[in-house]
């Protein structure tokens, strides 16, 4: 007797603005829940790259260009002083953010691309090609990345083929070399997508695996692989300033590695000429959080069993349900009192 | 059963690894155009040395590394210098052996590394189950304080710590691992010595770890508050106190885990870490090789640090076969 009108009620709460594809939208959006640590994030990413975009189209000097001796202090002139070889400062650290996230985004784009491949064509065919690709990474996981790194770009210093001896070179190396996490991450996710219902249908109808693999398992992983470029980003700059503080960086280009790498060799920190050291590593420092926030934004927008609700919101949702409640009493009551 | 075949395959793995790793270390410097006695050459002749002088040292170079054999040949010769313990000879001090150079180095390397890794996870660990257990503003600080420190690169915290403690307070050294004029030994005089040196270093790597681990932690534990079995416990009454323990040993176990796959990321930084304070290292006799074009100590260094890594990762996963209780009670191993 009192299942009609019950379902009717739940049917009302459920979905408020059926009619209407804007309401629909908005629905939609409001799940995915941005909250201010992505707009931070977002806001300082945003900040740094048009500081390195726009920046050299509005500074008067540029990254090359000798204004001064070693170290000259910060003055009007030039905000943040001089380098080692007497460029401005400001200058160079727009050029250097410049190549140090041109060189990010190239590995990391390469790097997730490489584990998308390998992880999808594992997870999802599974059998002896699954056996021996998982077998390969899992080789290349357990030795530590950055002594491949060192070794390969070694190399690359003496190598006689013009774009490798760049950004483009060492990006290439850190991209070969940092695929396996999200390969195997994304193997796990294929795997369990490909036992899916919709991949039989797929299969039934007659598409090819390549198909299979772009239209019904990519798009599932999607959330995923954008996390995993994100954190690929940030690792690639990271490995870039490592490298170059080493001295393997690509020698006769500004990058926010090689900055430090001279402050450290020409002792900036000793002698206390914090313009010199400082700004990279500010500037480092930032990019690397602001991705990681970011990422972990994303993750609870993607994950909402990681979000943690605000008690506000916690206390409406709650006040929301006892008034659904209510209301069902009201109308079972109603029914009861009509039956 | 199943501990044992988990500790077959675990074996398996590291055996397998650790063959690809002497291989790339032996052939990735081999793939370099020219050879490393070129460069070493070349570097001599700027000196100022005859060119018959230099055909000379180069026809001596070449024999004594053995690069005029076939490269499989050099394989099987290297791999067997390995296992004597012979890591070759330093271009850039010769004689000097590689392994006495590594031998002054890793001591310094290890005595850093060790407790920063291990006590930073402890603390890491700890504080990150709290902020996930207490929520509110207590997690929001201590999550994006460690997400700030985790992110921030090695270096860049080190590079900061340094200006501040050794140029504007002034309280502790600029750089090295000792005063000049004393040596190493194990006197209470230089151990008092040494230790002033090593804070500056340590806490920068200390802070890291833990910021790292704190930042996973809290992630781990709060999935498990979401659990049944936490739910459950709770509508039994059970106190906080037990409870916290009852979420904590639940999300220590991927924590373990953790530890072993961030040896391997954490050593490139450290590595750094070490530079910035010209600490007396393996990162600093890498940087050191690398501007000197000293390739046998960069194989040896290289060689060493893989070899300790891939040790430590598989220590960490042999102790977590034996902590798992799913891996002893299974009957066959999972995927």
């Amino acid at each position: 007797m009192s299942q009609v009108p019950q379902a009717d009620v739940l049917h009302e709460v459920a979905e408020p603005a059926p009619e209407t594809p804007t309401g629909k939208r908005r629905a939609s959006w409001r799940s995915l829940n941005f909250g201010p640590r992505m707009w931070v994030s977002v806001t300082i990413i945003g900040l740094i790259v048009l500081f390195a975009l726009l920046g050299p189209l509005f500074y008067p000097y540029g990254s090359g260009l000798k204004v001064g001796s070693l170290y000259d202090e910060p003055s009007a002139a030039h905000l943040l002083g001089t380098d080692n070889f007497g460029h401005d400062i400001i200058a160079v650290l727009m050029q250097s953010t410049r190549n140090s996230l041109l060189n990010g985004l190239l590995a990391g784009t390469l790097a997730v691309v490489l584990g998308v491949v390998i992880g999808i064509l594992a997870g999802y065919t599974g059998g002896w090609l699954e056996e021996l690709l998982m077998g390969f990474t899992n080789i290349v996981v357990a030795i530590p990345s950055i002594i491949v790194l060192i070794l390969m770009s070694m190399s690359l210093q003496h190598t006689n083929i013009g774009f490798l001896k760049g950004i483009a070179g060492l990006a290439l190396v850190i991209g070969i070399t940092s695929w396996p996490w999200t390969a195997r991450a994304v193997r796990a996710q294929a795997s369990s997508v490909a036992t899916r219902e919709h991949i039989d249908i797929a299969k039934l109808s007659g598409a090819r695996t390549p198909s299979i693999l772009i239209r019904d398992v990519l798009p599932y992983l999607a959330s995923y692989v954008v996390m995993a470029w994100v954190l690929q980003l940030a690792s690639a700059i990271l490995a870039e300033s490592t490298l170059s503080m080493l001295g393997l960086g690509p020698s006769g280009t500004d990058s926010l590695g090689m900055e430090l790498h001279w402050a450290l060799a020409f002792q900036s920190v000793s002698t206390g000429a914090w313009w010199a050291f400082l700004p990279p590593t500010i500037v480092l420092t930032l990019i690397s959080f602001s991705l990681l926030y970011l990422q972990s934004s994303l993750d609870e927008v993607f994950n909402p069993r990681l979000r943690r609700g605000k008690k506000k919101n916690l206390a409406k949702a709650a006040e929301r349900r006892a008034e659904m409640a209510r209301q069902l009493a009201e109308q079972n009551e109603k029914v009861e009192v009509l039956s | 059963m199943g501990l044992r075949r988990y500790l077959a395959r675990k074996t398996a793995w590291y055996l397998g690894a650790l063959v690809a790793a002497v291989i790339l270390n032996f052939l990735l410097p081999r793939l370099i155009p020219g050879n490393p006695v070129d460069v070493i050459v070349s570097q001599l002749g700027r000196g100022g040395l005859s060119s018959e002088a230099q055909q000379r040292i180069y026809e001596d170079y070449t024999r004594q590394f053995g690069l005029d054999k076939p490269m499989f040949q050099q394989f099987i010769a290297y791999v067997v210098a390995i296992f004597h313990g012979d890591l070759g000879k330093s271009f850039a001090f010769f004689p000097t052996p590689v392994k006495s150079l590594i031998g002054q180095a890793l001591p310094w390397t290890l005595a850093l590394q060790v407790p920063a890794i291990l006590l930073g996870w402890i603390i890491g660990n700890v504080l990150g189950a709290v902020a996930a257990y207490k929520g509110g503003g207590w997690d929001k600080s201590v999550f994006t304080t460690s997400l700030l420190f985790s992110s921030a690169p090695y270096y860049c915290l080190a590079i900061i710590l340094l200006y501040l403690g050794a140029i504007v307070l002034g309280v502790f050294p600029v750089g090295g691992a000792y005063s000049l004029g004393t040596s190493p030994s194990f006197t209470w005089g230089f151990i008092t010595d040494a230790s002033t040196f090593y804070w500056l270093p340590f806490l920068s790597l200390l802070l890291i770890n833990i910021g790292g681990q704190a930042v996973g932690m809290r992630s781990m534990a709060i999935y498990e508050l979401g659990s049944d079995y936490v739910n459950y416990s709770r509508s039994l009454g059970i106190g906080d106190r037990k409870m916290t323990t009852y979420i904590f040993r639940n999300a220590m176990l991927p924590q373990i885990t953790g530890l072993a796959l961030s040896i391997g990321a954490m050593i490139g930084g450290a590595l750094v870490t070490e530079l910035v304070f010209s600490y007396p290292g393996m990162g600093y006799l890498l940087f050191s090789s690398i501007s000197s074009n000293d390739y046998s100590v960069i194989q040896g260094v290289t060689l060493i640090i893989t070899v300790a890594v891939l040790v430590a990762n598989y220590l960490v996963e042999v102790l977590y076969g034996f902590i798992d209780p799913r891996i002893r009670a299974a009957k066959s191993g999972e995927k």
